[in-house]
């Protein structure tokens, strides 16, 4: 076959360039080679607490963070690494917030891919209250309303997210309100270890929409042709004032909870079978090589080059400092800076210390 | 100048606010055409626009974290809450996601959630709480909760000014019982200092909020009855709380009573205890006493209502046994 890898590949109704197709494999790529590495990161103990993985995921967060310009906000879920990677989040950052090191993004506060940037690449950091980031997305994007920008959002939530109560005021919230918001349901199959048929009695999440009175749209969030194409029409939609999109994706996730869950909840070769027939990452290369004719050493040069852009990054990161103590106690507030440190830290309180007295000890009359 | 209401100092200091600065908007249930149920917001829909003053649907965590967004991306929104027992329907989103979000992730997040709270009013015990001690707890938070029309209007501007999240509580009670006249000018009450109500010499009052009223009306029987003059401190804020006037007035008197409506079990008269206790121990001539509510939900009937919120009675007669500690 030896197709070059310049050759201009088959048309497709994507849309997407060559190049653009290219990157989507890049993307998912750098996602699943990352957390490989975490992984390696965190079986040395290298990573403080737990380790997420969206491993089978990376269609859905890539995909539809794809369809997105930087302008836009992002609002991403433990499980779209990948999406805040399209978005800017860079390899560095995520190693050193999964080290807890002191020059982290959040410098040491948050954990894992928590964390954000609403000044130039536009993802906000989540919160672990599961459904809290649409009410905030419904905000966010009915300030861009107001102001008239040009911007639209996107939230995340799993299929457990849409059991809570924020999720169901947030999205009835920015429906009203006609936000140009994208709420991405990525249906997983489980939430932490409780199965969709016990989250929920409606037959499919996006049936929901039809309660909000707005548009919903399920699609097969491992085919991340299909999951650019889909959120692509939602965010066209908000942008041109139709606002709010329900979008079910339809995945599976192929790790616990957290590195430390066994999965014991999971039936005899379910995890075996999404791997071998429905990996994103496989379909998506099958995809490139045949259909669109590109060669398999493109494909392998995208692999190399990614490894070699985490190794660089590990090595950065596990050179970069640690928190500093003090440091804790800066930026609860926009004012004070700082609150202090209690007294048994930073010497007992002035009056106690001088075992200062009233003149009149006792029968101080004032 | 003429008296202006508590309640009209209030919108009065939200309308100059919204004619200074385009970022501030308000939101909430039936704010807009309607006014707010308390009529709070009246007119500000008629001067701003549908943009600006947002009717929502009934959704306490759905519309702080809709502000919360908001205040990310450069606005400055201003949450009614309808009464502010329904706070706690959004309890969640402030005290993990919006009191948290500078620190976690150096998201600003100024918003104001404003509503009326307070009892005294029959309103019975989901229209008459004092949720201030839930949220003292919380790092991240600022409280205010004003006694007079001039700090309410001067604090409502201040704290949509500040870069922090508020929490502006608005005791019912003094709605329309409480006038002032406004100082001219843009005027601004800042957040974090208390204020000298009543100078006095033998015991000291701590108080905010209602109480505050309850506290100067003891406090002239006092001097008429028994000759006692009596200090009485407004602490306006309660987070941050000014610790310096409270040291002050406890060096000045020896004698402090704590005063507030909430109950007090884990009310924030105990902080303010824990708070005399650590700075200025060696200046009490007796032991810090309180006057707050029983610890029951706030029932309804009017002889049940008084008997279990603390009363002017209740504070003469605590007073008098410090006095005579």
């Amino acid at each position: 076959m030896a197709v070059p890898s310049t050759t201009p590949p088959t048309a497709n109704r994507s849309g997407l360039t060559p190049d653009q197709l290219l990157e989507l494999y890049r993307w998912m790529r750098l996602t699943r080679t990352l957390e490989e590495r975490l992984v390696a990161l965190y079986r040395q103990t290298k990573v403080v607490g737990g380790l997420f993985r969206s491993l089978g995921q990376e269609a859905c967060a890539v995909g539809s963070a794809f369809a997105l310009e930087r302008r836009d906000v992002l609002s991403p879920l433990i499980r779209n690494l990948g999406s805040m990677l399209v978005k800017g989040a860079e390899p560095l950052e995520i190693l050193r917030q999964y080290m807890a090191k002191g020059d982290s993004p959040t410098r040491g506060r948050e954990l894992n891919i928590h964390f954000g940037d609403v000044v130039d690449r536009n993802f906000v950091g989540q919160i672990s209250h599961l459904g809290d980031m649409v009410p905030v997305m419904a905000g966010v994007t009915l300030t861009f309303r107001m102001r008239g920008e040009d911007r639209v959002g996107l939230v995340y939530v799993g299929d457990g997210a849409t059991s809570t109560g924020a999720f169901h005021e947030g999205i009835n919230f920015a429906a009203v309100q006609r936000c140009p918001l994208v709420v991405v349901v990525e249906n997983n199959g489980y939430a932490y270890s409780t199965p969709t048929c016990k989250q929920t009695a409606a037959g499919q999440f996006v049936d929901k929409a039809i309660g909000y009175g707005i548009p919903g749209v399920r699609a097969d969030g491992n085919d991340v042709l299909e999951v650019y194409r889909v959120t692509r029409e939602a965010v066209e939609r908000a942008r041109g004032g139709g606002g709010v999109t329900l979008l079910e994706l339809l995945t599976y996730r192929r790790k616990g909870h957290a590195e430390h869950d066994n999965q014991s909840y999971v039936a005899p070769g379910e995890i075996e079978h999404w791997a071998q027939h429905n990996d994103p990452i496989d379909r998506y290369a099958a995809r490139l090589t045949t259909e669109f004719g590109f060669d398999v050493a493109t494909l392998v040069r995208i692999d190399d080059d990614v490894r070699r852009v985490v190794d660089a990054a590990t090595e950065v990161a596990e050179n970069s400092p640690p928190c500093d103590g003090p440091d804790a106690l800066i930026g609860v507030y926009a004012n004070p800076p700082a609150m202090p440190a209690l007294w048994y830290r930073d010497g007992v309180g002035p009056a106690v210390a001088a075992h200062e007295r009233p003149a009149s000890w006792g029968t101080h009359d004032g | 100048m003429a008296e202006i209401t508590f309640l009209e100092a209030i919108r009065e200091g939200i309308s100059e606010e919204m004619e200074r600065d385009p970022s501030v908007f308000c939101l909430g249930e039936d704010i807009g055409a309607f006014g707010g149920a308390f009529k709070v917001t009246e007119g500000l829909q008629a001067r701003f626009g549908e943009q600006r003053v947002i009717d929502t649907p009934i959704a306490e965590a759905g519309i702080i974290g809709a502000a919360a967004g908001a205040a990310h991306y450069g606005m400055r929104p201003v949450v009614e809450m309808q009464f502010i027992d329904f706070i706690s329907c959004g309890y969640d989103m402030l005290t993990n996601y919006v009191a948290t979000a500078r620190y976690r992730a150096f998201l600003p997040c100024p918003i104001v959630v404003r509503g009326p709270s307070g009892g005294y009013v029959r309103g019975g015990p989901f229209h008459s709480q004092n949720p201030e001690a839930a949220f003292l707890h919380t790092p991240g938070l600022k409280i205010a909760y004003p006694a007079t029309a001039e700090d309410a209007k001067g604090m409502i501007k201040a704290a949509i000014r500040d870069d922090d999240p508020v929490l502006f509580f608005e005791h019912k009670y003094l709605y329309r019982r409480i006038k002032g006249t406004m100082p001219a000018g843009d005027h601004i009450v800042p957040l974090g200092k208390a204020r000298l109500a009543r100078e006095g010499k033998h015991l000291s009052i701590v108080t905010y909020a209602a109480t505050v009223w309850k506290a100067l009306e003891a406090a002239e029987q006092l001097e008429r009855e028994d000759g006692l003059s009596v200090e009485v401190l407004d602490l306006r804020s309660l987070l941050p709380m000014d610790d310096a006037a409270i040291v002050a007035t406890v060096k000045k008197t020896n004698r402090v009573l704590v005063v507030h409506e909430d109950t007090v079990t884990g009310g924030i008269a105990g902080e303010i205890t824990a708070r005399i206790n650590e700075l200025c121990f060696e200046w009490l001539d007796a032991p810090v006493r309180r006057v707050a509510a029983h610890d029951v939900p706030l029932p309804y009937a009017p002889p049940l209502e008084d008997f279990v919120l603390p009363q002017t009675s209740d504070i003469v007669r605590a007073s008098r046994w410090l006095a005579a500690y």
